[in-house]
């Protein structure tokens, strides 16, 4: 504890330079901490999105995901509507069968845009696969799916954007060309990394494929009545695509499934994030090794003096290695804080959760640095000579 | 008296490359306790050789140096600075004076190395500045004191170990007549006290207070 005293008083008699030397390992630190909070956010987010769907949703999509034999490039989407009503047949007593497909389009009303909208073509039981809340009015009926309705349910941003804080309900919007009418809102569900997923709205199937001329399905939600036969619906489903369509060609996904790829990918989203981020520490590493070199040279006397009343060559070593230490630590102090700061003003925007093992490894790892780069300087100024270090001027 | 400090045909060279000097020639000299020795001589004539190799800073090229009786040749790094914590005290010309550190944190400095926690090394330090008369100056950075002064808060650091042996490199050497004579007074004192001090200087009206010179020239005791 004294010896720390002893090495912040050191710190402090230069400031300036101290600031500048810990700032390297600050913005390490920060940059660790906020990356790793960013990741972690959207892999909370994204989950929380994910079991909020309900953990008995299998999902259909085009394409083969996560096989021995993962496709070289893109392949042609063969998922068609036809696939999605003999699941909805066969699965009957089982489960509840709805097909999506999807398109970004500009909106218009009177003289507002909206443009990157996700668009989505579902069908009318698709509540009740999927668990969205309305906010205002309601969803559409199977009767205005079969007629084919140019009628919309619009996320929150979708109608903050076009209609501010005035009516939307009722209102006539343009979807790229045609005109709907709005029959519902959503409540919010939140965005993360700048994608907003409140920036969409939700027509009948039908009238999607009519707008768009789209065949070909982006998603086939299966919800399995219980939770128990969710691996047997999902078998079932696998058997009765591939009377048409080759193993390659679909993945049939259960929540298990896609929330265990999820965590894979932020896994390696956050060790490049962290890696890249670490480096900085070294760098900062580099700093401190430098100016505790200096710091060695300009002491030369204070060295020799500490000798010659009786300082052991350990006593020297281990002053200036608590004093690169206390330098690493103390950015490391810096760092946390700031990180912390700062994820906590963009969780205003985004998600983003702070793991505590990011805290402590970021922590920790400021700390070997100062270790790793203070040890060379130190032991340079415990080998010193005091006769040629009391002559030193 | 027992003897403090003996030397016995210490040679010290020094050698860069091909050129090799000898500092210091079959060297014998002992000091007892309690005595006041000065050791003389021009510059260049090896006296702070003398010097580094009694306060324990430098070996001997040859010979033997006894410190209480005790042959120091193969000591380690260790137990050569515990003996220089415990057992001697320096006194040097730059008085060597920790900046931006009080006096009181100045001449409690050995103590760290002694081993002492913070309260009973004030107490030591706070003392051993009253015994040399700067009892209002133990807040003071050294650049708030004058030379005399500063010399006097190393002479505290010197004794707050209570050591057997001072040693005073031209502890003079950066000070004004009346400053010297200060310095020297305490000196007197010290070793009226009982305290043994072995001083360097090229004065002779420093040298004077001793009671024993020893002239050195070319390295050799004349």
């Amino acid at each position: 504890m004294e010896a720390i005293n002893s090495a912040l008083t050191a710190i402090l008699a230069n400031r300036m330079r101290s600031f500048l030397t810990i700032l390297g390992i600050v913005i390490g630190v920060t940059s660790v901490i906020l990356l790793i909070s960013l990741v972690s956010g959207l892999q909370t987010f994204i989950t929380s999105q994910i079991q909020g769907l309900g953990s008995n949703l299998l999902i259909v999509i085009p394409g083969r995901i996560g096989g021995a034999r993962s496709p070289g490039g893109v392949q042609a989407n063969r998922l068609v509507y036809s696939d999605a009503v003999n699941l909805r047949n066969r699965l009957q007593s089982e489960a509840q069968v709805s097909a999506a497909i999807q398109r970004n389009a500009t909106l218009k009303h009177a003289n507002k845009t909206d443009k990157g909208v996700a668009v989505f073509g579902v069908e009318a039981n698709y509540q009740k696969v999927i668990s969205i809340k309305i906010t205002e009015g309601r969803f559409f009926k199977q009767s205005e799916a079969d007629s084919s309705k140019k009628v919309a349910v619009i996320g929150p941003t979708v109608k903050s954007n076009l209609f501010g804080e005035g009516k939307a309900l009722d209102q006539t919007i343009d979807v790229a060309g045609l005109k709907y009418s709005v029959i519902g809102t959503l409540a919010p569900r939140g965005a993360v990394f700048g994608i907003d997923f409140d920036n969409s709205i939700y027509i009948p199937f039908q009238t999607a494929q009519r707008q768009f001329g789209i065949d070909r399905l982006n998603t086939i939600y299966i919800s399995a009545n219980s939770a128990d036969n969710v691996k047997d619906v999902q078998e079932r489903a696998i058997n009765l695509l591939q009377k048409r369509l080759s193993e390659d060609e679909f993945t049939v996904q259960t929540q298990e499934q896609t929330l265990s790829i999820i965590s894979q990918v932020t896994g390696v989203l956050t060790a490049a994030l962290g890696g890249i981020a670490a480096i900085s520490l070294i760098v900062g590493g580099i700093g401190i090794m430098n100016i505790m070199l200096v710091s060695v040279t300009e002491r030369t006397k204070e060295i020799g003096l500490r000798k010659a009343v009786g300082a052991k060559p350990s006593d020297i070593r281990n002053q200036f290695l608590i004093e690169a230490v206390t330098l690493s630590g103390l950015g490391g102090i810096i760092g946390i804080i700031l990180g912390i700061g700062i994820s906590l003003i963009i969780g205003r925007f985004f998600t983003t959760t702070i793991p505590l093992w990011s805290v402590v490894l970021a922590f920790g790892f400021s700390m070997l640095v100062g270790i790793i780069f203070g040890v060379t300087p130190a032991i340079r100024a415990a080998r010193l000579d005091p006769i040629e270090a009391l002559r030193h001027e | 008296m027992s003897s403090l400090v003996k030397l016995s045909k210490v040679n010290k060279i020094y050698s860069t490359g091909e050129i090799s000097l000898q500092a210091l020639k079959d060297i014998n000299l002992e000091v007892k306790k309690g005595e006041f020795v000065a050791i003389i001589g021009a510059s260049g004539s090896g006296k702070s050789t003398l010097m580094n190799i009694i306060g324990l800073l430098d070996h001997p090229t040859s010979g033997i140096y006894f410190l209480e009786g005790q042959d120091t040749s193969n000591l380690s790094e260790n137990d050569l600075a515990y003996l220089r914590n415990k057992k001697l005290g320096f006194v040097f010309q730059s008085f060597n004076l920790l900046p931006r550190t009080t006096s009181l944190d100045n001449v409690a400095l050995p103590l760290i190395y002694a081993g002492l926690n913070r309260p009973q090394r004030l107490e030591k330090a706070q003392r051993a500045l009253e015994a040399v008369g700067l009892a209002d100056k133990l807040d003071s950075h050294p650049s708030q004191l004058s030379g005399g002064q500063q010399q006097k808060v190393a002479i505290a650091r010197a004794l707050v170990n209570n050591p057997d042996i001072i040693l005073a490199d031209e502890p003079t050497g950066n000070l004004d007549t009346k400053s010297s004579e200060e310095i020297m007074k305490i000196f007197d004192t010290l070793n009226k006290q009982g305290i043994t001090i072995l001083m360097i200087t090229h004065e002779k009206d420093i040298a004077k207070h001793a009671k024993r010179i020893i002239r050195l020239k070319d390295g050799k005791i004349v």
